[in-house]
């Protein structure tokens, strides 16, 4: 975004590029934070829920006979894995219904015709999978206070890991939308492709009790990187280098960010 | 200073379909400018092209001297649009789409505000701001589009159908509402379907059809070509056939009323003095359809049955 100055509207005064992206940014911010909130029964409860009952199975329940992994109890280990979980869940699902209901029913529109650059608009979606993101997380992790102690080894580390996660599967949301035409195309990617990701994304175990072979299978999934760079942050331990778990995230939001812009400004799956 | 300038406009869709064959169309500044024709001509493509709704394919088009291609921000910043298909957020209330679409083109929520009671209010929905768009009616619809469209103070505003499916008290209130804006210096571009309401409202005309503009001028140019005029005349006394009017073709409608046509060239005045000398009183006149309506006819149907024509 440049400070280009833009003419004088009829009724408004000159107005700077900058100024209205940034309006128009906070505006978008605000419209799909308003959305959690509205549906807070669809977008806080539901992932609440669900972990609440990880940690009482997984956890308390299972996790008594397990003992520890990695060093550490089985419940503080699946701790930070059952954020991430949610953190990846809820992002990328507030993004792809998010958007794809606005191009539904067409008031996606509202947004193309405005002066609003491609950039503003991928951000504001963005910001609206994280907002929905965090606030799935700080709750999730409350519920994790009940059932264990949590310390946090690296504050910046964790922080950083969990905001850039939620970036990228708030992007991969976004272009799963981009070309989703029906209802059955936002439900194919989070069931065939990010569940089980997730699931063998080392939320439950550490890959050290895989064969080698399936170890290295383990280190093609990007989830691995982000669960264990969280889970790092928090305890301290971790199957992968941080470094590597940095580096994965980045790249991934790069290409991710791109294709969406690429996406958006040729217009594919929202203008003929 | 052109509002719009369309220069060899072009559109072919994935399937293959040529909607825009290279339109060529000028709105001036200040203009209330109708755009008209039959479902399938190419009218809200051209519109989508021009709102960044739909890609083009070739061609240029300027808005207040903006290019589109060049300097997309500065050109969108000038158009208000309000579709033809409603495009609302249904679960969200007036008020939040109104400040929604004013933060999208950079209005601050404070100045958004007071635009908001402005709009809201002069469309008649100041009482509805807190509902849900859902729970509108259909006519309330698209006057909260038409408020929307408005909410940054656009200098074009193009209205694609905004009357359909609008009682006629309300629509009656919108062509009022639409003269204001125009009369403050809104350029405004219609499509609608009802005729009457182009010839009432717009000064300048363009007829597009099979993606190709038949026809560009001044309303009063174009309904000046019209070669026949027919016009229905109820009689005060009862006639059992149609009366000789002296060369003009007369038909018998029913024992009150007469239908006489006119060809281009001949006076009322010219009727009425035959009409006195045969001695029928007229007791009321009315056109039989619509002046636009007859021009149109003819120009969408030049094509099929050229030797039919009642158009130069």
């Amino acid at each position: 975004m440049t400070e280009t100055t833009l003419p004088v509207t009829k009724g408004g005064a000159q107005q700077s590029l900058l100024r209205i992206n940034l309006i128009g940014l906070l505006t978008i911010v605000r419209k799909e934070a308003h959305r959690v909130r509205r549906i807070w029964v669809q977008t806080i409860v539901p992932p609440v829920i669900t972990m609440t009952l990880y940690f009482v199975i997984f956890g308390t329940l299972i996790g008594r006979r397990i003992g520890e992994m990695d060093g550490v109890p089985y419940m503080n280990y699946i701790a930070p894995g059952l954020i991430m979980m949610s953190v990846i869940t809820n992002s990328f699902g507030n993004v792809v219904s998010s958007f794809f209901s606005a191009k539904l029913q067409l008031f996606l529109e509202e947004m193309l015709v405005s002066p609003l650059s491609y950039a503003t608009i991928v951000l504001g979606f963005v910001a609206g999978g994280m907002i929905r993101a965090m606030s799935v997380a700080v709750i999730v992790t409350a519920v994790a206070l009940f059932f264990t102690n949590l310390d946090v080894a690296h504050p910046f580390i964790t922080l950083s890991i969990i905001l850039l996660t939620a970036m990228v599967f708030s992007l991969a949301g976004l272009i799963n939308a981009i070309f989703a035409n029906k209802f059955d195309d936002v439900s194919i990617f989070p069931t065939f492709v990010l569940a089980p990701l997730t699931y063998l994304g080392g939320v439950f175990f550490s890959i050290s009790l895989l064969s080698p072979v399936w170890q290295k299978v383990a280190l093609l999934n990007p989830v691995l990187y982000m669960v264990n760079g969280f889970r790092y942050g928090m305890l301290g331990v971790s199957d992968i280098d941080i470094r590597v778990a940095y580096a994965i995230i980045l790249v991934f939001f790069v290409v991710l960010f791109t294709t969406a812009m690429v996406l958006l400004k040729r217009g594919t799956g929202i203008r003929h | 200073m052109d509002a719009l300038v369309i220069k060899r406009l072009t559109k072919t869709y994935g399937n293959g379909l040529q909607a825009l064959k290279g339109i060529d169309l000028t709105v001036p500044e200040g203009d209330f400018f109708a755009l008209l024709g039959p479902n399938g001509a190419g009218k809200t493509t051209a519109i989508g092209i021009v709102t960044s709704l739909v890609n083009k394919t070739s061609g240029s088009v300027q808005v207040f001297g903006y290019d589109l291609d060049r300097q997309r921000e500065a050109a969108k910043l000038q158009i208000g649009v309000v579709p033809q298909e409603v495009n609302l957020h249904m679960f969200e209330t007036c008020r939040r789409i109104l400040i929604n679409q004013a933060g999208y083109y950079g209005v601050p929520r404070r100045v958004a505000a007071a635009r908001v009671e402005k709009y809201l209010r002069a469309l008649r929905l100041w009482d509805r701001r807190d509902d849900i768009a859902r729970s509108l009616s259909g006519g309330m619809k698209r006057r909260l589009m038409i408020a929307r469209a408005l909410i940054h103070e656009p200098r074009l505003l193009i209205l694609d159908e905004p009357t359909a499916g609008v009682d006629i008290e309300i629509r009656r209130s919108m062509w009022e509402f639409m003269r204001e804006i125009n009369e403050a210096g809104v350029t405004i571009i219609l499509t609608t379907h009802y005729l009457e309401e182009a010839e009432s409202l717009c000064r300048d005309i363009a007829i597009i059809d099979e993606g190709l503009i038949i026809e560009n001028d001044s309303m009063t140019n174009v309904i000046r070509k019209l070669q026949t005029e027919s016009f229905v005349l109820t009689l005060e006394k009862a006639v059992q056939s149609a009366p000789d009017l002296d060369g003009y073709p007369v038909e018998l409608r029913n024992e009150h009323e007469i239908e006489v046509t006119l060809s281009k060239g001949q006076s009322l005045n010219s009727l009425f003095d035959v009409l006195s000398k045969k001695s029928l009183h007229v007791v009321s006149m009315r056109t039989k359809t619509n002046r636009l309506e007859e021009l149109f006819m003819g120009l969408v149907e030049q094509k099929d049955r050229p030797s039919e024509l009642h158009y130069d």
